[in-house]
């Protein structure tokens, strides 16, 4: 039933209907001799917002890095919009984790959104009003307008979240990638973060999100992709996000009450 | 003497050595800053002592081919080549061993200069008669420098500047957010080989001068003085080449206004005299400030805390709290708070109120973030607000101000 779901959104990728925004193939990753991801098909439903879900260290940031060519796979195909990865740079847009860097950088908050400009910027091109003010839109989209200046260490966690993904709206792409953007971050800047997301949605854009947090999943996202280390479901909510199929995808990691809460949410 | 050097006057030698120490610290610290930046500054050295082995089986090769082994050009090419050569074996050793880069750093630096320093021995064995002057690549030496050896500083040194300028923003880019550049398809591998290749270029052309065991600390110690002043990665990059164009025109003339003073320490001393002044004395990340700053907070909190006891009738035991309480014109000399200091208490007992209020409510949350037990709470709430949370606890509503 799950790789029927899974099957029909290949077959119309394949038939070039609508090319999928990510579509994946058999990919696998490993570092050292233990396969962190294992032959995974993945096929991201246009316009859609995806959760991958999963338990720690089961290749959810992985997938995510595989699929933007961050890591080197051992094997797989991945396509984006219907054409290889590296034709498609300019259309993807990723956040990565926040612990992921050192925010005692010297480096301002509008500097690190116009890293989302490098593409118009180039290697010599000056940066000029336009680029600061289309920036600062950027950071008004998530309510950091009055942080323009500010140093990037003197951010909370929440704040340093919030650049991000004002780094990556700069960007305008068709397809956004973010990597546990709730992880850590204040209930205001969940709240923001989930409301800009939804605004792309509805712009027609297509959002992937690595996500750790069961409870929202159903009224975060249209969308899951369980993974543990192996593909466990991909599909809608309704149809992929079950008590069976997290008891396969957490084992016995995930206590039963939670699962059982779960069911009963989801009616 | 020293007024003749620093103003250029001490003759042709110390002119060019001048100038060209000027060229290099300028070229390392606008260099070394994104190493510094990329967190890989020691790199550096392991580039540094891989350009031993070249130097000496450049010299043997010159000499064998019936040459000069000094040639300058020569010599230089042969430790760009191994200086190169230790590049990509640190760069394998880390990407396909479990090796960590400090202990790559570590075998390489070792093995190529514990090589150089057998062929050295070799060199001087073979009684070739010339050899004198190859360990000044150790340690560097300006004493017969040349107007061909200047030119060839500067020439290196400034295309490795315009190298740099050219590659600044991906390299900005790899050194704050690896995962992301290579997201937006920048090609972070070889960037970081593009950026270690400078600091080899750098390297190679600084061994005349401060030499292959001290040009290390002319590519960290500027960019590590220009982090103190600067929040913005540009500035740090503009202000280590100052820092560093500094310390060679200053550390050259300072060596060349006294006899036997060896330039290419010099330099490195001064710049660590740039380094100190700015650890101690920076505005805002230096060591003084910092501890301003300390003392500014423990003064706001004693006063807060001897406020609150003020405000309860208890007795304040802390003779800073009582001193800090005084100066104020809170207390009196035997501990009984004045009229102003009657009044800044009840303030400060009512706020304390108020924000239990604010942080236990949801709405506040916002707000609630900024609560640190000391910030007066009209500075971050509007006075309808205010209000509406007195309305709230109740009680006598009149708060003296």
């Amino acid at each position: 039933m799950l790789d029927l779901v899974a099957d029909q959104g290949a077959k119309v990728a394949a038939q070039g209907l609508v090319a999928s925004p990510l579509a994946i193939r058999g990919l696998t990753v490993s570092y050292g001799q233990k396969p962190a991801v294992f032959s995974v098909d993945m096929t991201v439903q246009p316009g859609a917002m995806t959760a991958i879900i999963g338990p720690n260290g089961a290749g959810k940031s992985t997938l995510l890095k595989a699929a933007l060519g961050i890591v080197s796979p051992l094997s797989g195909q991945v396509s984006v919009f219907g054409r290889p990865l590296e034709k498609q740079r300019a259309r993807i847009a990723y956040v990565p984790q926040r612990a992921s860097v050192d925010w005692d950088f010297p480096t301002r908050v509008i500097d690190v959104i116009l890293m989302g400009l490098s593409r118009e910027l180039g290697l010599l091109r000056r940066v000029r009003a336009r680029h600061v003010s289309y920036a600062k839109e950027c950071l008004k989209r998530v309510g950091m307008q009055d942080f323009a200046d500010r140093q990037i260490g003197q951010l909370s966690g929440g704040q340093q979240q919030r650049v991000f993904l004002a780094r990556a709206l700069a960007q305008d792409a068709d397809l956004y990638l973010l990597d546990e953007p709730f992880a850590g971050v204040d209930a205001a800047t969940e709240k923001a973060i989930i409301e800009v997301l939804k605004s792309l949605k509805e712009a027609g854009k297509t959002v992937v999100v690595v996500h750790h947090d069961l409870a929202t999943v159903t009224d975060y996202f249209d969308h899951v992709f369980l993974i543990n280390t192996r593909k466990v479901a991909e599909g809608t909510v309704a149809e992929a996000f079950t008590a069976e199929t997290l008891q396969s995808a957490y084992g016995g990691r995930l206590a039963t009450a939670q699962i059982d809460q779960i069911s009963r949410a989801l009616g | 003497m020293l007024w003749d050097a620093l103003s250029l006057q001490l003759g042709y030698n110390a002119t060019l050595v001048a100038i060209g120490a000027t060229l290099l610290g300028v070229s390392a610290g606008v260099t070394g800053t994104f190493l510094f930046l990329r967190k890989r500054a020691l790199v550096s050295d392991a580039i540094s002592h891989a350009t031993l082995p070249g130097v000496c089986l450049a010299f043997m090769v010159l000499v064998a081919l019936g040459g000069d082994g000094r040639n300058l050009p020569g010599l230089l090419a042969g430790s760009a080549i191994s200086a190169w050569v230790g590049l990509l074996c640190m760069n394998w050793l880390t990407r396909h061993t479990r090796l960590a880069e400090d202990a790559a750093i570590g075998a390489v630096l070792s093995v190529f200069f514990g090589f150089g320093i057998v062929l050295l021995t070799v060199i001087q064995t073979m009684g070739v008669g010339r050899q004198a002057g190859l360990e000044g690549f150790l340690l560097g030496s300006t004493a017969g420098m040349l107007w061909a050896d200047a030119l060839i500083i500067a020439i290196g040194g400034a295309a490795t500047l315009l190298l740099v300028v050219l590659i600044r923003r991906p390299m900005t880019m790899v050194a704050f957010d690896p995962d992301y550049a290579a997201a937006r398809g920048l090609p972070v591998h070889r960037i970081d080989l593009a950026m270690m290749g400078l600091v080899m270029a750098v390297t190679v052309v600084g061994l005349k001068i401060v030499g292959l065991i001290l040009i290390v600390a002319l590519l960290i110690i500027p960019p590590v003085t220009a982090r103190f002043w600067s929040e913005r990665s540009d500035r740090v990059v503009l202000l280590a080449g100052l820092a560093g164009g500094l310390a060679g025109y200053v550390g050259a003339a300072f060596s060349a206004s006294a006899p036997n003073l060896p330039t290419g320490p010099i330099i490195v001393l001064v710049s660590f005299v740039f380094f100190a002044l700015s650890l101690f004395f920076a505005p805002v990340r230096g060591v003084l400030a910092a501890v301003l700053r300390h003392l500014q907070f423990q003064q706001r909190v004693h006063i807060r805390q001897g406020l609150l006891a003020l405000a309860q009738d208890q007795k304040i035991y802390e003779p800073l709290t009582l001193r800090l309480l005084r100066r104020a014109g809170l207390v009196r000399a035997d501990g009984v708070a004045t009229d102003p200091g009657k009044a800044r208490a009840a303030k400060a007992l009512r706020d304390e109120k108020r924000w239990e209020v604010v942080r236990s409510d949801q709405a506040h949350e916002a707000t609630a973030a900024l609560y640190d037990g000391l910030r007066d709470i009209d500075t971050v709430l509007t006075q309808d607000q205010i209000a509406e949370i007195d309305r709230r606890i109740g009680g006598p509503q009149e708060v003296p101000s």
